[in-house]
Formats: structure tokens, sequence, C-alpha cells
């Protein structure tokens, strides 16, 4: 594995001067926990479904730092998605936060975009000194450690008291693979005081045939009565491989619901954590993997339920066809604390043919003794008599299999409130029916 | 000649279930199948539908003078021949009204016609639901889900009478209905009924056919019609029960 030197002399020759020293600390830290870790074998537990270190047998290299000068606005716009034209948009190319590229439409009273260094140093210092890193006593691997080891060209996402943001946020992530494989390691900290609300979506674009590596992690944090809406839909090439963690920290008492669309793209895997740090938090997580060729989704939740009377809700949906692979291991943890939880999760499949797998992995570990828990798994078939039915009144074959993949994916669909996303996914949906 | 049936033999996993099925249907006629539990009604029903699982070992089906046997499923009712389930099937988030636009319209691309427009479509809906007397509530919902046993039944009527099918086999539409959805059903089936439609009633009771007046009534028993007659004959039957044609019929298998 060539990387590991790449990476070490990678690392040296980060420039010393600009990050604040918060930032420096944690990557002296991480840096060195990844050189102890290396990355994540597929004999590690958490990993066991998803070989990533077989995929660093190539090179990746980070980009060099001239790929925005051949992307300009126009080139990206053609990129966005409906409704992206009137959202906030965060441009991440290879993996680096460009502010340049970047339009917010909100003003500055209303939401706080700022390169993470420049937080750390200012009056954000604080709330970048408590919470970023904070991930690392969740995810302990040396992919994990890897991106904190190289933050650099961060942000910083602050959501003031009360601002209750009526246009969503979108972070755009566009990897420029036209030359060689890039690895891009994305990094953001997103702050919630209290009484806000934020609509964030996440999306993906790899340009070029090289191969593509996103190594991706979110922060975000939730102070009393704030309000997250996060959908993150993965639609990019089978050269694009991504390992995406975000981290939800729940400090107040406040709402989430998390969406992952998952359609295309080489091997995925999502690591999504929910801290439930104050009594009474809620929290909604959906997944939805339509998967054809050879394409590779693996979704890792982890609830930890540290306070009492906290509500979790989880609905994964899969549909495999092909060679594809999905996967679903979710985690809840009840702390001794945590009385009165309520934790539910759900993993519904279809599996469509023979060469396809599927893996539901639930993990209940409870320390308290007054909680509702539950978990169900279900892989199956396409229901024979629907199928009949639809036919008998006329329905050829290929669209009654996939009306009732969309019915099958529809509970999942509605939760979208933004519309223009959700009618946009539908189509890609129905399309991606058609053409399988 | 509408449908022709000849020397039919079906099997469900090995087992043979029809046993020699002959039969006629003209334009504009309506046949009654009658016979005990077990004797073949329903299998005959699917067999006509397409069901994959049962086999067709032996005979010929000719529909509208295509051999039918070489049809999909979908293809027999696109060229007119519509089943009415005894179970219809409860399919979540699949809304009935679009459905149903997608059957039809999949039938008038069948036909060489143009798709309905919405605004088309809407007008023929409500035609229709006064018919079968079925509310838009239940056609906004998913197909079937939640339904009673009633309205049910009256959702396949309101398709047949959405889809205007060459042939209906209605497969025990009668079953699990009380006496005012029965009246509705029939009635609904009456109005469909012309001359150039015709229709199978497939019943176990008499009581569907005080409604709904056969031209023909036919006996199926262990997988054979062993008995044809006017409507007189559902009379005999309901009021001598079944025994005394399978008595007769197990009679004359021994002789």
């Amino acid at each position: 594995m060539m990387n590991t030197a790449y990476f070490k002399d990678q690392f040296e020759g980060l420039a010393d001067d600009s990050s604040a020293d918060t930032i420096k600390e944690l990557s002296k830290a991480a840096f060195e926990s990844y050189n102890h870790s290396g990355l994540p074998s597929s004999k590690l537990e958490e990993w066991k479904y998803t070989n990533i270190s077989s995929l660093f047998d190539k090179n990746y290299q980070f980009s060099k730092n001239n790929s925005e000068e051949e992307l300009s606005y126009t080139s990206l716009k053609a990129l966005n998605l409906p409704g992206q034209n009137e959202a906030n948009v965060l441009y991440f190319i290879d993996g680096r936060f460009m502010p340049d590229l970047s339009k917010i439409r909100s003003s500055e009273k209303e939401l706080v975009i700022l390169p993470l260094e420049k937080a750390a140093a200012g009056p954000y210092q604080k709330i970048v000194k408590e919470h970023l890193g904070s991930s690392s006593k969740y995810l302990k691997d040396g992919l994990h450690a890897l991106n904190t080891a190289f933050i650099q060209e961060a942000v910083f996402i602050y959501l003031p008291k009360g601002q209750q943001l009526e246009i969503p946020l979108y972070l755009h992530h566009v990897t420029h693979a036209t030359k060689e494989n890039i690895l891009s390691q994305p990094r953001s900290l997103i702050y919630l005081a209290e009484n806000s609300n934020l609509q964030l979506v996440e999306t993906y674009t790899t340009l070029g045939s090289m191969d593509s590596f996103n190594n991706e992690v979110i922060e975000i944090v939730l102070e009393e009565h704030a309000f997250l809406a996060y959908y993150k839909l993965q639609n990019d090439g089978p050269n694009a491989a991504q390992v995406s963690s975000t981290h939800i920290h729940q400090i107040g008492k406040s709402y989430v619901q998390s969406l992952t669309i998952s359609l295309n793209g080489g091997v995925i895997r999502n690591n999504l954590n929910l801290v439930l740090d104050a009594p009474g938090n809620e929290t909604h997580l959906y997944g939805l993997s339509l998967l054809k060729g050879n394409s590779h989704v693996d979704h890792h939740t982890l609830v930890d339920n540290k306070q009492p009377n906290c509500f979790s809700n989880q609905l994964y949906k899969g549909i495999a066809s092909d060679t594809a692979t999905a996967i679903f291991s979710g985690r809840i943890i009840v702390q001794p604390d945590a009385q009165k939880t309520n934790a539910y999760q759900s993993s519904k499949n279809i599996i469509l043919s023979d060469q396809a797998t599927i893996d539901a992995k639930p993990q209940l570990e409870i320390f308290a003794d007054d909680v509702k828990c539950s978990h169900g798994c279900t892989v199956g078939q396409l229901d024979e008599e629907a199928m009949f039915y639809l036919r008998a009144r006329g329905i050829p074959l290929k669209s009654a299999e996939s009306l009732l993949l969309q019915a099958f994916s529809s509970d999942v669909l509605t939760q979208i409130k933004l519309e223009p996303l959700r009618k946009h996914v539908e189509q890609l949906i129905s399309a991606h029916l058609a053409s399988s | 000649m509408m449908l022709s049936i000849k020397n039919i033999h079906a099997n469900i996993e090995g087992k043979a279930i029809l046993k020699g099925i002959n039969l006629d249907i003209k334009a504009g006629e309506v046949h009654a199948i009658m016979g005990p539990n077990g004797s073949g009604k329903s299998t005959l029903a699917a067999v006509l539908a397409g069901r994959e699982e049962y086999e067709v070992t032996e005979g010929t089906i000719s529909f509208l003078d295509k051999n039918l046997l070489d049809l999909s499923i979908e293809d027999r009712a696109r060229a007119g021949l519509f089943l009415a389930f005894q179970y219809p099937v409860e399919i979540p988030g699949v809304s009935t009204t679009n459905f149903i636009k997608a059957a039809v319209n999949e039938k008038r691309k069948y036909n060489g016609q143009e798709p309905l427009d919405a605004l088309a479509f809407l007008k023929v809906m409500k035609e229709k639901m006064a018919m079968v007397e079925i509310d838009q509530s239940l056609l906004s919902r998913s197909i079937n889900e939640g339904f009673s046993g009633g309205e049910k039944k009256r959702n396949e009527i309101f398709q047949m009478a959405m889809l205007e099918p060459k042939l209906a086999i209605l497969d025990e539409t009668d079953s699990g209905l009380d006496i005012d959805a029965l009246r509705i059903v029939a009635n609904g089936i009456n109005q469909l009924r012309n001359e150039h439609r015709a229709i199978l009633l497939i019943t176990h009771y008499q009581r569907l056919l005080d409604y709904i007046q056969p031209d023909y009534v036919h006996v199926l028993y262990n997988g054979r019609i062993v008995k044809s007659g006017s409507k007189e004959l559902a009379l005999e039957l309901e009021e001598k029960g079944y025994d005394f044609i399978t008595d007769e019929t197990d009679l004359t298998a021994k002789a």
C-alpha cells in the first residue's frame, strides 16, 4: 500500500502557519491515531461487510490546489439539482470548501458561514474547541482519523438563536477525477443555536472517469428547540467510493430528521451517529437504498440514548438487484440514566436477484430498566399475488414491478419535505426502475 | 365464438384439478358455473386469467380467435379478458385511481388508441362510480387497503366498468357479501351486461342468480362439467343440493 508513505509525506508538508492551535493539536493526535490503527480492515466487526482498505490498493491523491481554476461557478451550476438555484449552496471541490464559488442567499444575520480556521480563531473559538472532533469518541477507525489529520479548508456553519431558515442549505461535493484518482476529505462543523431551524441537503458529483474516494466527516450540534432536517442524496458514478460520517449531537431538547437516499455509486459506507444528550430529544432516521449493478451501500447507524425520555425511530429500506449489496447495521444504546427511552428500528428489504445481497444487523444494548425498544428486519421478494393482480388488469410485468417498488419506497420518500427535492428523487427512482 | 374451451386439463403442483373441460361462450351470453367446493371452479378462472402456478397439460382455449394460452397475463387483460377476484389483493402505496388509469391506458395502447387525458379519465370515472355506487374517497386510497369485503367487490366491478372487457369472469363475486352489498354489485353487473359482452359467473350459491339471470348454467364436479342446462338447473340445485348430481356422476363413473 503506497498510500501510507504518501499520507505521511503529505502530512509533514502541511503548512504550519495558517491553522488555529485547536485544529493543529487535533490533527496531530489524529495522524498518530491513524498511524496506529491504519485503514479499517474487514476483519473488524464494524467493517466486516465493507472492505475499505482494499480500495486503497490503488493510489489516491489529494488534489493539487488548482482544480478550482478549471471549474467556474457557471460550470458548477450546471450540476445543480432542482431547487438548488434558489438555495444556499456551499461547494466543496475535491473535499475543499470553496467560499468564492459558493452562493449564500441568506443574510449574515440568518446564517453564518466561515472557513473553519477563521471560526476557530475568532468569536466561535469556544464552540469549535468544544465540538470539533467529538465524533472521534464514537468513530475510532483510521479513516476517520485520516480526515481529522487533514482538516484543511473545512467549513463552519452557524445558525444564530431563533433563526428559522426558510431556504435550505446545500453542501455540494464535486470531485474532479479527470487526471488521477482523487481522495477528498471534506469536513464540516455545523452548530444550530437555540430555536433555529435548518434544512440541510448533501449531494455528490464526481467528474471524470478516474476513481474518487470521498472520506467525509460532518459534526452537527443542536441546542434546545433546534430543528434539523438532513437529506443526503447519493447518486454518483460507479467510480465514486465514499465513506460518509455524520455525527449529530443533540445537547438540548431538539428534533432531528435524517433521510439518506442511495441510488448509484461505487462502494458507499454511511456512518450516522445520533447522541441524544438532553432529556426529551426526538430523532427520526430514514434510509432508502435502491441498488443495481455492482453497487454496495453499507448503512451504520448508532443512536446513543444518554438522557431520559428520548424518542428515536429508524426506518431503513433496501432494494437490491443484479449483484448489488445493501447493508443495514443499526445499533441502539440506552445508557443507565436514559429511563423512559422509546427507541424503534425497522429494516425492510426486497431482494430481486439471486446474486444480490442484503445484510441486516440490529444491535440493542440496554442498560436501563424502564424503556421501550424494538427492532425488526425483513428480507423478501415482490408480492406475487400483487404482481398477478396488477398484470391481470393489463399492467406489463416491468411496470407492475416498478409500481410495487415505488410503493415500497413511498413511506420513506414522503418524508422528504422539500418539494423540488422529493420530485427530483421520485423521478430518479422512476427512471432507475425503468432502466433496470 | 368469443371463448372456446376444448378438453382443458390443468394441474397444480402435480395434482390434476381440471380433467377435460369443454365450454363455448358467445358474445352477449351469461354463463354460470356452479359446483361444490373443490370442484375446480376457481382453477378454471385462474387458468383463463393466466395464473402461472397452474400448468395446462392438455387441451386448447381460443379467445376471440387467438390462442389464449400463448398470451401473457397482461395481454389477455388488454385483449379484453377480465377476472374479478374472489379475494382482491391489498396493495399498500399504490393509489387505486392511478392504477386504474394505468390499466385503462395500457388497454387503449394495445388497441391503438391514444391514452385518456386526466380530464377525460375523470369524466369516465365519475360516470362508472355512480354505476357501482362506489365513493371517491375509496378510490383515492391505496388499492383495496383497509376496504371492507363489500368495498373490495364493488371495486372489482368498478374496474370492470372502467376496462369494458369483452369477457368478464366473476369468481365468487357474491361470497362474503350481505344482501345490500349483493344487490349493489349485481345491479352494477346487470348494467354492464350487453350484446357485445360475455359474462362467466362462478358461484357456489344460487342466490346471485336471483339477481343476474344466466342464459346457461353448468355444473362443475371433480374437474369436469357434468351437467349443463338453462337457469332452471340452478333452481333445481338449490332445491336438491349438489348431491343429486354428484351421486349421479359418481355412479356413472363406477358403472
